[in-house]
């Protein structure tokens, strides 16, 4: 009993809970539908499920697409211990997509169907085959850990071979995939408010996915270097600091410009709940973490570069929220609050992903440095 | 293609179109007040006046634009059906309509969307939808949507006092297969948010492009992956010759 009480700690005690509570919204889900289990109606058909886990579980794994671009296309070979735990973070944040998606599907059994009826003129046919697409090279480029894992030497060397063509299918995916999901809000122009509405948006999308991808690299790093008692890159984390702070600037600048141009700016005054929830997003998400991020006394301070980027990661989930509930409740007038069984099944979710990164970076060498195309597995850890 | 019109002026809310409906389709129970999986069309009371809401059956359909699988489609004869085999419940199309008439199973655990479809299969039969046939006052007229347009105009024309001078899904949302007409107090009910132009182009002009995209960023990528890698080996070439030795990897 001693031995077993040694491994409670306060944050398992937690995660525990929310996998208790989201099973037993799993289970209303199934025998009561939507519902039954949601506060979603006609007028919010998308809400948590949607918001969070889909929206905010994709952008969230734009760290694996981003460090990888740097480190294997770019050359950037100094990034290269980034990139392994960037992947594996995709990975797991695509898988639990696809669990998100079963919840909020109403006929999650015909989850395939896109594979074969297929409308080339939805924004969720593509959203479908990016899903699907870019789980399948996440997988691929995962595998490597299991196969070093293994010491399947041929595996191993095989999987290090297409490292490269992945990573640029990696990227082409992601760039689709992150820009589709703004995609999809281009065809209410009536019903999103101006505040968020813009032709733009699939831009907009992407390259907020590129900042909120490097800010979770910095989150991982941290956490897993106090979890694992590992030194940390405050270098590396430094500079993808500088780089997060650089495509901040760039998403403000193309965000606000756009804004002057069609308008929309004047839709801040007089304060509404619309202007409130605008300034909320955009300053957490985006003018406090860059300034943060290009401030060098801040990032001397490694406990400082893991705020900017724990504000960074909860500003962008503000705006995703913003896009799907908040832009559409200022327009209707009326407000959609989710239900506890659609947060237990979320925090359910997030629990399964760190719990998932956390035995995955324990038993496998994800922290071990990759050794390029030409190099021998490395051999896996403790 | 065929489409309806509804004369709000002419329309006394006898309630036959909503019972013709409801036999149509063998709905449950009595009709209600809003549109529901059961109510595929209402009567809206305001000022003595009435109001048909239903699908408003759009030239370029929204939902069916944004169905994943297709599940959603405008035949010829202009109604816009649903197929419940193809759904697969993500309820884009439900966000998309900028009428908000879809309606969805939110209770069943195998859901269906329900709207009005323009009885499609009386269509193909050369018959009027249920609802026109129902309708003794001229109020819910069936015909070919052009015909029904200069029908409208002419009402209007012949009324002016009556009648404010619009077409309601004359233009909005590019152009509808249901029109109505009627008194001021009726048509200044409509929501004003309705965009004029057709809303699947404002995905399609994104969507259109990924074939360029992706051709131009995979090329740019390998062309700059090119360049850099050649860059590196030509360093190492150079502090090489330079009898330095230990290059970088």
């Amino acid at each position: 009993m001693n031995r077993f009480l040694r491994h409670v700690t306060v944050w398992r005690l937690i995660g525990f809970l929310c996998v208790l509570a989201g099973g037993y919204a799993t289970l209303i889900r199934i025998t009561q539908g939507l519902g039954g289990s949601t506060n979603l109606n006609d007028t919010f058909p998308w809400g948590l499920w949607v918001g969070f886990d889909v929206l905010c579980g994709v952008g969230l794994a734009a760290g694996g697409f981003t460090v990888s671009a740097l480190v294997y296309v770019l050359g950037i070979e100094k990034y290269r211990p980034l990139a392994r735990p960037a992947v594996l973070t995709a990975f797991i944040g695509y898988v639990l997509v696809v669990g998100g998606l079963l919840f909020d599907l109403g006929h999650p059994f015909r989850i395939w169907h896109p594979i074969i009826m297929w409308n080339p003129h939805s924004v969720m046919f593509e959203v479908a085959w990016c899903v699907t697409l870019y789980t399948i090279v996440l997988a691929a480029e995962a595998s490597v850990l299991v196969f070093e894992k293994l010491q399947w030497r041929r595996s191993t060397r095989f999987a290090h071979r297409l490292t490269f063509p992945l990573t640029i299918l990696a990227v082409l995916l992601s760039m689709l995939h992150q820009s589709s999901l703004g995609s999809l809000f281009l065809i209410v122009p009536g019903r999103l408010h101006e505040l968020w509405y813009t032709p733009l948006l699939p831009l907009l999308f992407f390259i907020s996915a590129v900042a909120v991808g490097l800010s979770m690299a910095i989150l991982e790093s941290n956490l897993s270097a106090k979890t694992f008692n590992r030194a940390l890159e405050s270098d590396l984390l430094r500079s993808v600091g500088r780089i997060a702070a650089a495509v901040m600037a760039i998403y403000l600048a193309v965000r606000l410009l756009d804004m002057t141009r069609t308008g929309a700016l004047a839709a801040l005054w007089p304060v509404s709940r619309a202007s409130v929830f605008f300034l909320v997003e955009i300053s957490a998400g985006f003018v406090i973490p860059m300034l943060l991020f290009a401030w060098p006394r801040v990032r001397q301070n490694t406990q400082w570069l893991y705020h900017a980027a724990q504000l960074a990661v909860l500003g962008f989930i503000i705006n995703r929220l913003n896009v799907t509930v908040t832009g559409f409740e200022v327009v209707r007038g009326e407000t959609y609050t989710p239900a506890w069984t659609e947060i237990a099944v979320s925090l359910m979710l997030v629990t399964i992903g760190v719990t998932a990164f956390y035995l995955a970076a324990r038993y496998l060498p994800v922290f071990e440095s990759d050794p390029g195309e030409e190099g021998e597995p490395a051999m896996s850890g403790p | 293609m065929y489409g309806l019109l509804f004369d709000a002026s002419r329309c006394v809310g006898c309630e036959a179109c909503l019972d013709a409906c409801r036999a149509e389709f063998e709905l449950p129970g009595t009709h209600g007040k809003k549109l529901s999986t059961t109510d595929y069309t209402v009567l809206e009371e305001l000022d003595e006046s009435y109001l048909r809401r239903m699908c408003m059956h759009c030239i370029e359909p929204s939902c069916a634009s944004a169905c994943p699988v297709g599940a959603l489609h405008k035949t010829p004869e202009g109604p816009v059906v649903y197929e419940y085999e193809k759904c697969i419940g993500c309820r884009y199309c439900i966000v998309a309509c900028p009428f908000g008439i879809p309606r969805y199973e939110w209770d069943s655990t195998t859901p269906r969307v329900q709207k009005c479809q323009l009885c499609s299969h009386r269509l193909v039969e050369g018959r009027p939808t249920a609802c026109a046939e129902a309708c003794e006052f001229d109020a819910t007229v069936f015909g070919d949507r052009t015909e029904l347009l200069a029908e409208a105009w002419k009402r209007i024309a012949e009324d002016p006092d009556t009648y404010a001078p619009r077409v309601y899904g004359a233009e909005e949302a590019g152009g509808t297969s249901v029109l109505i007409i009627g008194p001021p107090e009726i048509m200044n009910a409509f929501d004003v948010n309705i965009p004029r132009e057709s809303l699947p182009q404002k995905t399609w002009v994104v969507l259109s492009q990924i074939p360029t995209a992706v051709g131009a960023a995979g090329a740019g990528m390998l062309a700059v992956n090119w360049i850099i890698r050649r860059r590196i080996a030509l360093a190492k070439q150079r502090t090489e010759s330079n009898g330095e030795g230990g290059a970088e990897s």
